[in-house]
């Protein structure tokens, strides 16, 4: 058991605005018929009165409870996984947990971020904290009433028992009463192998309203009186606005207004996710998506390129100016720019040993250089945000994976105070990354502002997959030596990007450092106007492929197995650990690799060619094995088999789920992604252009299987991303002979190998 | 603007609108129905699908004026109560991420299990394919449509 110092929020207690015994999100009224109770809630009773535990759940007079998520949901399931792991600890009965999307409010909530992987881990803490509070109270109460001490009490799916008397209550009777108590300063937790709940699959509590296709996108808001608008941005990197002619739109079906802005003031002291590709855009607004699009394509507009544009950065009250490069810049040239950087000396992260005297005296030495373009993100919702600004308050519905983080440029722009700005989070379709730039919701709120309506923004897919803020361009290079005997005795990595590198301090203490006596890594890279942001295991998603790539290879060369090949690193690191700081744990990591060796039937006869590859980022392990064959010269994924390491494994089902849909997703960038750039214009802007893996073209089969242990849970949603490239790269490798190191693998006209 | 007369869902509808707007935009800003979604507005991801007079049909590229007197259904219109054997199998399998293309793909394959109620597993590909699910939850959406191919046939 676990004692755990409680720190538990009330939601009346801190927000005004929510109506008594209600806690309710009262001021957001449109999403009314839409907010995100679950389909459960159309057929249970619900109760004539709630009664506030804490910030995260509440109990009705009838027993029913909702429960609310903190974090931002985009498909990664916290939404059924969260409330999970305060029913559990509550020992409620999940057939009458009702499920709400929480406010954003930093008050009450620890860290309302999708991002990192981290919700689960993050939230593991607060959430059971919140469930095991509201049980403590409950039993107090009961205990008061009852005249028995609360210590004699147990609990069980909702029910209350005091077994000396025989007295016995569903928790709905002691809601209010448990409601009126002072929350206790600390609370036991229950033991794993106590859990309930955890561990065993529950349906997306949003399910039924997804395949119904009931309202839950901010893009599907409607409200009499809102306006639709869209941006029109430079359609190239390198360009701003120059001048535009509202006339040549203004007498169009619908428009009502056109007019330039900037989305940021200009001394606001931006944050990491403030990335603000276009400073200045034009507004198209009008009474209709249609309409508004049609116009947009119309309007008479000039760019021009920049010689000069600078913002300020603030990273946590450091400020500083940030230039941004002029050009219009080219792929090709990213390519030889990126050769040129990588040629010089790098930026020095970590060195074991004497590597260059080792690599001089080496039996064998190879050295292989890698590359990955751009990465456009391409959620299925296209960029939208509903904002209604009116002189003293902002009401935002946004997709939105960091509200935290754009709160205060919004209300920096409106000239508002931060308790005048309201953020509602809606469900997600999709984000990677992308939904953590927020600028999208400013530019919302500084249209409505200026409308003094309530607006609908709405990014075009062309809008959407042209605006920025996508995975860096890398380039990498590996050398390894090999002594007489082949064993690994000195490894280098050199890694860039533009415009910046996917290694840093973090990933040149990961695997294999800490495994070879005689270790280097550096970084360079190159300064770029293409912005970019986090992508599905930001920088991860590239060294993790490239150097499960590089293994292999060195393997090969050393008449290796490769999965023994990396046990015996990983052995190595655990007896006789060289270096400091290495970040990761040899016996867990081994563990994937060992457990998708046995699930894979890895070393007996299989048709199929097979790849495999492992990783440790985020701070879970994945593993997998990759099995292709070739069909009329194509390669076919036939079976993906996926071992994985993240603790505590919360909703089972739904983790498979995740872990089915990193592994498409990084074999559709393997294989086919990949945004270009001609003179700073982006050579694709929908799914004609930029190939989006298809079903078809997925594996036919996945196993995905989690080791099992007690261990606190880690992230989920990017951990199985990274070494599938990998494992596909070693996989093709097997069925063609060619090692493939520029990726996408499969476009046309580029020779591979 | 003109005025049509559009059977959706069971209901007569009448909407005065451009001829060339895409029934997407009918449908989503007009008639309030945004179960049906903007995903590419080119008809290459299929998260607009509906069916016209049963058949899977990419509404954002069809406009308004070609409709006639062909009947719409969308994902709203699919049943009664969400319990259409292929919106059952979607559950059953816990298909969605986040859910955005889900609509589409639920259309796409009620419109292909209906011309194909037997189909192989190469057969589902092909007709799936023109749906795009980013998060990339195929594997679950083919056993889906056998799940639902099953119970239809029974």
């Amino acid at each position: 058991m676990t004692l755990l110092k409680t720190k538990v929020g009330r939601r009346s207690f801190l927000k005004t605005s929510a109506a008594a015994g209600g806690g309710l999100m009262i001021s957001f009224s449109w999403l009314a018929s839409c907010t995100s109770s679950t389909s459960k809630a159309e057929v249970l009773a619900m109760p004539e009165e709630w009664f506030e535990l804490n910030a995260y759940l509440k109990i009705g007079e009838n027993g029913v409870t909702t429960i609310f998520c903190p974090n931002p949901e985009f498909g990664q399931n916290v939404m059924t996984s969260m409330p999970m792991i305060v029913a559990e600890e509550l020992d409620m009965d999940w057939k009458n947990v009702v499920v709400e999307m929480a406010e954003f409010n930093a008050a009450l909530y620890d860290r309302q971020f999708t991002g990192g992987s981290q919700g689960i881990r993050r939230g593991w803490n607060p959430l059971r904290m919140a469930g095991a509070t509201a049980r403590h109270m409950l039993k107090e109460a009961a205990a008061a009433k009852w005249n028995v001490p609360a210590s004699e009490i147990t609990t069980q799916s909702a029910k209350l028992m005091h077994k000396p008397s025989g007295k016995e209550a569903g928790y709905g009777e002691f809601a209010m009463a448990a409601s009126q108590l002072t929350p206790p300063e600390e609370v036991t937790l229950k033991d794993v192998k106590d859990f309930q709940i955890i561990g065993n699959s529950k349906k997306n509590v949003d399910g039924k309203k997804i395949v119904t296709g009931a309202k839950m996108y901010s893009l599907d808001i409607q409200q009499e009186g809102m306006l639709t608008a869209m941006v029109a941005h430079p359609p190239a990197f390198g360009l701003q606005l120059k001048d535009f002619n509202p006339e040549s739109i203004r007498s169009m079906p619908g428009i009502v207004e056109v007019f330039s802005f900037k989305t940021y003031t200009e001394d606001y002291g931006r944050n990491f996710f403030d990335t603000n590709t276009f400073p200045e855009l034009v507004a198209i607004v009008g009474k209709s998506t249609w309409e508004v699009m049609n116009a947009k394509k119309a309007l008479q507009v000039e760019w021009e390129k920049f010689s000069k544009q600078s913002f300020t950065m603030d990273a946590f009250g450091q400020k500083t100016e940030v230039s941004v490069p002029p050009g219009l810049e080219s792929s090709q040239d990213h390519l030889s720019s990126m050769r040129r950087e990588a040629a010089k000396p790098g930026i020095l992260l970590r060195k074991d040993g004497d590597p260059d005297k080792v690599f001089r005296e080496a039996a064998k030495v190879i050295e292989k250089t890698y590359s990955a373009p751009f990465l456009a993100h391409n959620p299925m919702e296209p960029i939208n945000c509903v904002a209604e600004v009116t002189p003293d308050k902002a009401v935002i519905y946004a997709p939105t994976q960091a509200p935290g983080f754009i709160e205060g440029a919004i209300a920096n722009r409106l000239g508002l105070t931060l308790d005048q700005v309201e953020i509602a989070m809606t469900r997600m379709g999709g984000g990677f990354g992308r939904r953590a730039y927020c600028h999208y919701m400013v530019e919302a709120a500084v249209i409505s502002q200026r409308m003094s309506k309530p607006v609908k923004l709405v990014y075009t897919r062309e809008d959407d997959m042209t605006f920025g803020i996508y995975r860096p361009a890398y380039m990498a290079t590996y050398r390894a030596a090999l002594d007489e005997d082949n064993n690994l005795i000195a490894y280098h990595v050199k890694a860039g990007g533009i415009p910046e590198s996917p290694l840093g301090r973090g990933a040149a203490n990961r695997f294999p450092a800490g495994a070879v006596d005689h270790y280097l890594a550096e970084e360079w890279s190159v300064n770029s106007n293409i912005t970019i942001g986090a992508f599905r295991a930001p920088r991860s998603n590239f060294l993790g492929g490239v150097e499960q790539s590089f293994l292999d290879e060195v393997a090969e060369a050393a008449g290796k197995d490769p999965i023994q090949f990396r046990l015996d690193l990983l052995k190595k690191s655990r007896e006789n650990p060289v270096g400091e700081n290495n970040d990761y744990d040899p016996d867990r990591y081994a563990g994937v690799l060992e457990l998708v060796r046995d699930k894979s039937n890895w070393g007996e006869s299989n048709e199929a060619h097979r790849g495999v590859a492992a990783y440790f980022c985020h701070n879970s392990y994945a593993a997998h094995v990759v099995d292709i064959k070739m069909v009329n010269g194509t390669p076919k994924v036939e079976k993906v088999t996926c071992a994985m390491d993240c603790g505590v494994v919360i909703n089972p089902d739904a983790a498979a789920n995740m872990a089915e849909g990193a592994i498409v997703d990084g074999i559709g960038n393997a294989f086919y992604g990949e945004m270009t750039f001609q003179n700073g214009r982006p050579e694709k802007s929908n799914f004609d252009g930029y190939r989006m893996i298809r079903m078809n073209e997925a594996p036919k089969a996945i196993d995905v299987h989690f080791v099992k242990n007690e261990i606190d849970p880690t992230g989920l949603g990017e951990p199985p991303f990274p070494p599938i490239f990998g494992a596909v790269a070693n996989a093709l490798y097997k069925s063609s002979g060619n090692r493939y190191y520029t990726q996408p693998f499969l476009k046309k006209g580029v020779s591979l190998g | 603007m003109a005025q049509f007369n559009l059977k959706i869902n069971g209901t007569d509808l009448e909407v005065n609108v451009d001829p060339q707007i895409p029934m997407l935009w009918v449908l989503r800003d007009h008639l309030n129905l945004t179960g049906t979604k903007y995903g590419c507005g080119i008809a290459q991801c299929g998260a607009c699908t509906v069916h016209l007079n049963g058949t899977a049909t990419r509404s954002c590229m069809l406009p308004v004026s070609a409709v006639g007197n062909n009947e719409i259904t969308t994902i709203e219109g699919l049943s009664e109560s969400g319990d259409h054997p292929v919106q059952k199998a979607w559950l059953e399998h816990d298909v969605p991420q986040c859910g955005y293309c889900q609509a589409g793909q639920i259309m796409s394959a009620v419109s292909f299990l209906k011309s194909n109620p037997s189909p192989t597993d190469e057969e589902i590909e092909g007709a799936m394919s023109g749906n795009i699910c980013r998060c990339g939850t195929y594997v679950r959406i083919k056993a889906a449509v056998k799940t639902a191919s099953k119970a239809l046939n029974s």
